[in-house]
């Protein structure tokens, strides 16, 4: 798995490294704490919560790394970064060279360093889970390289290997595959339906999660190594797939994302002031609606955010920053089901969030103009488990609350965006309307791949980016393939 | 970043920019739209295709200032230019022999209208079109309304052009003089409301075009929401055409509300 790398374990330098400390006094030592901005100050601004490590914190953390032999945290990662391999870097103050092994794997590594559920990926098969002991903070290392290691210098442009191939979509999954086919000789254009690049990066993830000046260092990388990227194009409608096949293009991947927001079909829900958490995050994130944009937002005193996601967090509490006095989650499940990651519910209740949890909103109440002013709410009780395994909820008969609310985002979920399955002739496309792929997440087009979101219908950044990885390696096998025939 | 090769002022806040856009000129159909952003803190403004011209490689649009981003857009010159177009988004108009088609048009719903007129006619209709405003000065793009249809009324509500009274009594008196196969309009929702309430008393088949509130206009914000035949539609990507006889219009008019009250 960890053949080609600049950062081999058997290294003369890892070996002396390891020597250095015996594995007792590596494990003896506690796990960093990251330090965070104070819950009453952060809700006034829009400043990233995690302020990262210092470099002592860091060097710490990373003596505590075993360097295992077969190490479980690689296999943990979607796209098998040389965890120890970076690690160890830290430890002997290669910080740059750490971020170097870092952008073997992963084009965006200062984004996963910070957005990633690492605790159910990398730190989860970390070996000091069996030891009884807190994983590494992989992720917070991953961070502080990314962070830490920027030099400056131009990067090696690859040498150029004749072959041109397009991206749709700048977000996760895109920015990935461009990077490999970048590294791999390829000429990469990548298409961006939005005024900016970066997708989800960019509209859904908030400023105090993901700050965006992060994101722009990461796509200016990738411009350096000479990805193109065309904004304000969508293909499907501003290109046509035979537009793209005229342009020389000899493999196309689509990576178009999430787009539909899911709505519960529920009375009221088209009311003024019932928005899906993609509107109220774009509104904010990509817009700067509240922050000088043009662009302008409701803004709720008293915000109910349906749902217990990623999303769903991330939604509440930029209500928080926006103003809200009451702040709450409305979720049908209990809190032990919540999909979000631990960190982020965390955050939330340190930021003042409430949680109304096992309760499912069943009718928005409007005023005389349209607006919301009320939701009606049915409790609900845990019942056998459902397909996900999780205890499915069940209404508590006559338990409906009718709440006080002027602000609602509905956060429930997305279906795959219909452009590109709307307008290529030929493409396979599930009942759930994502594009059908195989195992090499090629389609029924054989030129087109696809991955992320409209592959997957809503998943992580990181799972995004591993399928960018892997189409980047099955459309350059058959590319190549094709070359050589 | 999109030049502006040309300007004409309809009316005092009735503005047609020429606009530098050759991708979108040539990929654009009837019934099309764009995404216009004004300034690099801008909105994303919804703004139909009147003309476009794949030689020169530009698309005509008509604005009608109604708030500060139209009112900023309006105000741009020759040589200015929109920090970003991109589009052309939604679907295109079904355009095939219907028989004799009505299009009502009222307001600035003539311009998105003008591409249909034209293709309804190429397609080998009978194009009968229906201009309609509060008054004179607010007729637009009669002279290019004429050339494709083989009849045209005006009507204005004050009388100062054409005949006194709405467009409704003009689709009417169409209606009871010859058989219609098909009515499209375009303009104001109460307007659209009114025709498709209309026609549906006569069993006429009639297609609006909406404008509704829109974020990203890529299917993505759920902003352009609307009820169709008791479902959700997003006029984005599902329209911006429907069935008139089915969309619940009050229910639209209401969402177009969301935002009248100024922001802080």
């Amino acid at each position: 798995m960890l053949k080609d790398t600049i950062s081999p374990r058997d290294a003369q330098w890892r070996e002396a490294l390891r020597k250095e400390k015996t594995a007792r006094e590596r494990s003896a030592t506690p796990r960093v704490k990251m330090t965070e901005l104070a819950p009453d100050y952060r809700v006034t601004c829009n400043e990233e919560v995690n302020c990262g490590l210092s470099a002592s914190q860091a060097y710490t953390e990373s003596t505590r790394c075993l360097d295992c032999p077969d190490p479980q945290c690689v296999t943990g990662c979607p796209v098998g970064i040389n965890i120890p391999g970076f690690i160890k870097n830290i430890e002997r103050g290669e910080i740059a060279e750490a971020l170097c092994v870092l952008k073997e794997t992963s084009a965006l590594p200062a984004v996963c360093g910070r957005v990633c559920p690492q605790e159910r990926q990398c730190e989860s098969r970390c070996i000091y889970n069996k030891m009884k002991k807190e994983p590494v903070a992989i992720g917070y290392l991953e961070r502080f390289a990314a962070d830490n290691g920027v030099t400056g210098n131009e990067p090696e442009r690859p040498v150029a290997n004749g072959h041109k191939v397009a991206v749709v979509g700048s977000g996760p999954a895109g920015l990935s595959f461009a990077g490999d086919m970048i590294k791999r000789g390829y000429e990469v254009t990548v298409y961006e339906a939005l005024h900016q690049i970066g997708g989800v990066l960019k509209y859904g993830i908030p400023e105090f999660r993901l700050p965006n000046s992060i994101v722009e260092r990461e796509i200016d990388a990738l411009a350096r190594l000479g990805v193109k990227f065309v904004k304000d194009c969508v293909i499907g409608k501003t290109l046509s797939y035979d537009d793209l096949m005229n342009e020389g293009y000899e493999g196309i991947f689509v990576a178009s994302g999430a787009g539909l927001p899911r709505f519960m079909g529920i009375p009221g829900e088209n009311l003024i002031g019932v928005l899906s958490s993609n509107e109220y995050l774009t509104r904010i994130n990509l817009m700067g609606a509240g922050h000088g944009g043009d662009t302008p937002v409701p803004a709720g005193k008293r915000v109910a955010v349906i749902g217990g996601g990623n999303t769903a967090m991330d939604s509440v509490r930029t209500a928080r920053r926006m103003g809200a006095e009451k702040a709450m989650i409305v979720y049908r499940r209990s809190e032990a089901e919540m999909p979000a990651r631990v960190e982020e519910v965390h955050h939330a209740k340190q930021e003042g969030v409430e949680f109304m949890t096992l309760s499912n909103p069943v009718e928005y109440l409007a005023d005389e103009n349209g607006k919301v002013r009320a939701m009606r709410v049915q409790r609900m009780q845990l019942g056998e488990p459902d397909a996900s395994g999780r205890r499915s909820p069940v209404p508590i008969p006559g338990a409906i609350d009718e709440i006080e609310v002027d602000l609602v985002i509905v956060s429930v979920g997305v279906s795959p965006n219909p452009l590109i399955p709307n307008s290529f002739a030929g493409l396979d496309i599930t009942s759930r309307g994502t594009i059908a792929v195989n195992d090499d997440l090629r389609s029924s087009i054989h030129t087109l791949f696809a991955g992320g979101d409209i592959v997957r219908g809503g998943a992580t950044v990181i799972l995004a980016m591993g399928d960018g990885r892997n189409a980047a390696a099955s459309m350059h096998q058959q590319i190549q393939e094709n070359s050589n025939r | 970043m999109n030049k502006i090769i040309a300007k004409e002022h309809f009316s005092e806040n009735v503005v047609k920019l020429v606009v530098e856009a050759p991708l979108i000129a040539r990929s654009r159909r009837p019934g099309h739209f764009v995404i216009v952003i004004c300034g690099e803190k801008g909105e994303r403004i919804p703004l139909t295709i009147a003309e476009a011209d794949v030689n020169a490689g530009t698309i005509t649009l008509v604005i009608q200032a109604i708030g500060e981003s139209t009112r900023k857009i309006c105000a741009l010159q020759p040589g200015d230019y929109l920090t970003d177009v991109v589009g052309p988004l939604g679907r295109a108009t079904h355009i095939e022999k219907f028989g004799t088609v009505v299009c009502a048009g009222g307001g600035v719903g003539v311009a998105p209208m003008l591409p249909i007129i034209q293709a309804m006619k190429e397609a080998g209709n009978r194009v009968i079109s229906v201009l309609a405003a509060r008054t004179k000065e607010l007729i637009i793009l009669e002279e290019q309304v004429r050339r494709w249809s083989d009849e045209v009324i005006i009507m204005t509500d004050d009388g100062s052009y054409g005949r006194k009274g709405l467009v409704t009594q003009g689709v009417e008196e169409i209606i009871n003089s010859t058989d219609v196969d098909l009515v499209v309009t375009i303009g104001p929702a109460i307007m659209m409301k009114f025709v498709a309430e209309l026609t549906k008393r006569y069993s006429i088949p009639t297609i609006c075009s909406l404008n509704t509130i829109m974020v990203d206009g890529t299917g993505m914000c759920g902003a352009c929401r609307i009820t169709v035949d008791g479902k959700t539609r997003f006029v984005c990507v599902d329209g911006p055409e429907f069935d008139a006889h089915k969309v619940d219009f009050n229910e639209m008019m209401m969402r177009l509300r969301a935002y009248n009250t100024p922001k802080k």
